[in-house]
């Protein structure tokens, strides 16, 4: 570590160092803690739902607190706590991972940020100013337009800002991946993580632009009176759902695939063997993406669109299950002979495969268009998709946390806290959710407030609770490894699982502000593996220690953000009155004034110079 | 001089690939200015909207290829990615477009 940042800071230096950062490694941390807020405030949500949900026609929550609550579960589980994980995980080890010292873009990548974390607070604010949206994460149209009140704005307005973050976050990689490989390191070299995050990248690169048209249009039809979605002037409302699972569906392929790179990574490092079939992983990978673009209409099998629509989109969303079953073979096969060692993040891995598998199961289930009929909009579906999102991302993120925890923050985890949480979490898991299947499959609906008693529901519903509990003592004892860790860990090494097979274990943990300090040359996949096995401890450098150019900081992310956040409310509340309007150009003035202060001022960045970093002991 | 024979053959054939470059570069743009031309010229005789729709979308086709290959370097070595991407955009777009004209019912 550099000898300014063992010094003692005051806090108002560390915030202002937060707030202008354009390091990746602090932006993913960002991310990441950012992503764990929401994802409590999700998991409350959740518990509040299954309370009501607990005994038949209970009255814990209204009728209307009810939608408000699936609603946020929802909007804020995926695009808040889901998504901002994955991206800090990708932020902070894929540079690494591909022996760069930074993103393409570290300006850009702090202006994803704070779009996220603003969106992020503006949707939720709407709980303090009137109530929150109320129609589903899904917002269908025309319940969404004609939804009263400012809540669906809102998850407009959030979404959009949010969106916007996640785009720019989706582009960076890519241009980070395509152009700022280090030397060696062609694209057959990439770990797997890497090649998740470039493909999940190009999703988002192709899925959001819908979601963005999609929501443009909401906006103009419930705030200056367009009839987009308005049947009785001339509109469609079935747009509304092409253009949401357009984007929809290619999303769960990015909060998935990520999850499916993480476990690549930890299989082999935890079976000291290289991972089975690489080639055919990135090729299902690519398959993965590439079909999850022709299926989004599964989602409306029961729309009516008829038969050969929906046989088209059965078929193909029967055939994602081939290169899911190949990529689930090779992770078997990676193990297989392997001398496994099993800790906490093997243990969300070894979980996953079960889980996800029955998630897929139910998933092809589904996409059989006429018995779609029977379990649309049933609990059924709820089973499913919390089976592969909770049981493919949610135990990836906590797998790659446990994992990279070192990385990120320099301690390893405890593993025996590690452990119970896990059991009581995957447990809990499976007691809620496995039910469900069987409660959709008797008919509950899904979205309703309540159930009458005596109709075979009141035991799942019951069961379905109890689990719902078990998961939020996993999380708090979660929590609780991860305050013990900060307060009494030890310092980790640069490699703490002794057996770590890919580039962000060659540096310290956690990483210089310049990843490395001499570019290492990259001599196969596994690059520090192959290093391993030769011998030596290190990466044989790639150049002559030389002087580091890094980016300045900048708070101007954080003032343009505001700028569109200020002007959000301007837009969402013009509509009672029109003086509001004044927010929205505040807004853009400041938002439009920070663009062009970085357009006009040259900013070189600074060096670190070779003295100062032969100085450092390693 | 005798020793920088291999410097002048270098030299020769980067300025013969300049000239070929310059060359499609200006064939490219007359060809533009020219399609551009005859769009306006179909729609001035006026021939029937049945021709003329499609014959101008081709042509629009055309010049997007001309911009993309010609004068944004794409047939370039070293712009396999960008290519690919914007080939799966275009496929992306098309099958919503797809979607757009034939599932939804108005």
């Amino acid at each position: 570590m550099s000898l300014a940042s063992t010094q003692k800071k005051s806090f108002g230096a560390v915030l202002w160092d937060y707030l202008t950062t354009v390091d990746h490694k602090k932006l993913g941390n960002m991310y990441i803690v950012a992503g764990a807020f929401f994802f409590i405030l999700g998991g409350i949500e959740a518990l509040v739902i299954r309370i009501q949900l607990m005994k038949p026609e209970n009255d814990f929550i209204s009728a209307g607190l009810y939608n408000e609550m699936i609603t946020m579960h929802g909007t804020t589980m995926i695009f808040f706590a889901a998504m901002p994980i994955l991206l800090g995980l990708m932020n902070a080890i894929m540079p690494l991972q591909i022996g760069a010292r930074d993103v393409a873009f570290p300006f850009l990548n702090s202006l994803g940020f704070w779009l996220f974390l603003f969106g992020g607070i503006m949707l939720n604010l709407s709980w303090f100013l009137g109530g929150a949206p109320d129609a589903g994460w899904t917002a269908y149209t025309p319940l969404s337009t004609q939804s009263p009140g400012h809540g669906v704005d809102f998850y407009v307005m959030g979404l959009q800002l949010s969106g916007a973050g996640t785009l720019i976050g989706g582009i960076n990689f890519l241009v980070t991946i395509v152009t700022m490989r280090g030397p060696g390191m062609t694209y057959m070299r990439m770990p797997l993580f890497t090649w998740t995050t470039f493909i999940a990248s190009i999703l988002i690169l192709f899925a959001f632009p819908a979601l963005t048209v999609g929501l443009f249009l909401l906006m103009f039809d419930r705030m200056f009176g367009s009839a987009f979605f308005d049947v009785a002037l001339g509109g469609n409302s079935i747009i509304w759902q092409h253009l949401f699972w357009i984007f929809g569906h290619p999303e769960v392929y990015i909060l998935i695939l990520p999850a499916f790179g993480i476990f690549s990574e930890i299989f082999p490092v935890f079976s000291k063997k290289r991972l089975f079939g690489y080639s055919s992983m990135v090729f299902a990978t690519f398959m993965i993406a590439f079909l999850g673009f022709m299926v989004w209409a599964h989602h409306m099998l029961t729309v009516g669109l008829g038969p050969v629509a929906n046989s088209i989109f059965a078929v193909a969303t029967m055939a994602i299950a081939v290169p899911t079953g190949i990529k689930i073979f090779n992770w078997l096969a990676t193990m297989w002979g392997g001398s496994i060692r099993i800790n906490s993040a093997m243990l969300w891995s070894l979980a996953f495969i079960p889980s996800f598998t029955i998630g897929g199961m139910t998933g092809v289930m589904l996409a059989t268009a006429t018995a779609d009929y029977q379990y649309h909009d049933t609990y059924f579906v709820i089973g499913h998709f919390h089976y592969v999102i909770v049981g493919g991302t949610l135990f990836g993120i906590l797998a790659g946390l446990h994992y990279w925890w070192p990385k990120l923050f320099g301690k390893v985890l405890h593993e025996g806290m590690g452990k119970i949480a896990f059991w009581i979490f995957f447990i809990g898991f499976h007691l809620t959710f496995f039910v469900q299947h069987f409660l959709g499959l008797m008919g509950m609906p899904r979205r309703y407030w309540v159930f009458l008693e005596n109709q075979g529901l009141d035991t799942g519903n019951l069961v379905s609770t109890i689990g719902a509990f078990l998961m939020t003592i996993g999380t708090i004892i979660f929590i609780i490894n991860i305050v013990y860790t900060s307060i009494k860990g030890e310092k980790a090494s640069a490699d703490p699982w002794g057996t770590g097979r890919t580039l962000e274990w060659a540096v310290s943990s956690p990483p210089p502000e310049y990843n490395f300090k001499k570019l290492p040359l990259v001599r196969g996949l596994d690059a520090y593996w192959i290093e391993k096995m030769d011998g030596n401890d290190k990466m044989t450098p790639a150049e002559p220690l030389v002087d580091i150019h890094m980016p300045n900081g900048s708070i101007l992310p954080v003032t343009m953000t505001i700028g569109f956040f200020i002007a959000s409310f301007g837009f969402i509340y013009q509509v009672d009155n029109k003086s509001w309007l004044a927010l929205v150009f505040i807004g853009f003035a400041i938002a439009l004034g920070s663009m062009l202060i970085r357009s006009l001022k040259d900013d070189h960045g600074y060096h670190i110079h070779k003295e100062d970093l032969e100085r450092e002991a390693d | 001089m005798t020793d920088n024979t291999n410097i002048n053959k270098i030299n020769s054939y980067e300025n013969t690939r300049r000239k070929e470059e310059m060359k499609h570069q200006v064939i490219t743009f007359v060809l533009m200015i020219a399609f551009t031309l005859i769009a306006f010229l179909v729609v001035a005789a006026e021939l029937s909207r049945t021709f003329v729709i499609p014959f101008i979308l081709l042509l629009a086709v055309v010049q997007v290829g001309f911009q993309f290959y010609y004068f944004m370097h794409m047939k370039d070595k070293g712009h396999e990615i960008i290519s690919s991407l914007i080939f799966g955009g275009i496929w992306i777009a098309a099958v919503t477009v797809l979607t757009f004209t034939t599932i939804i019912w108005w």
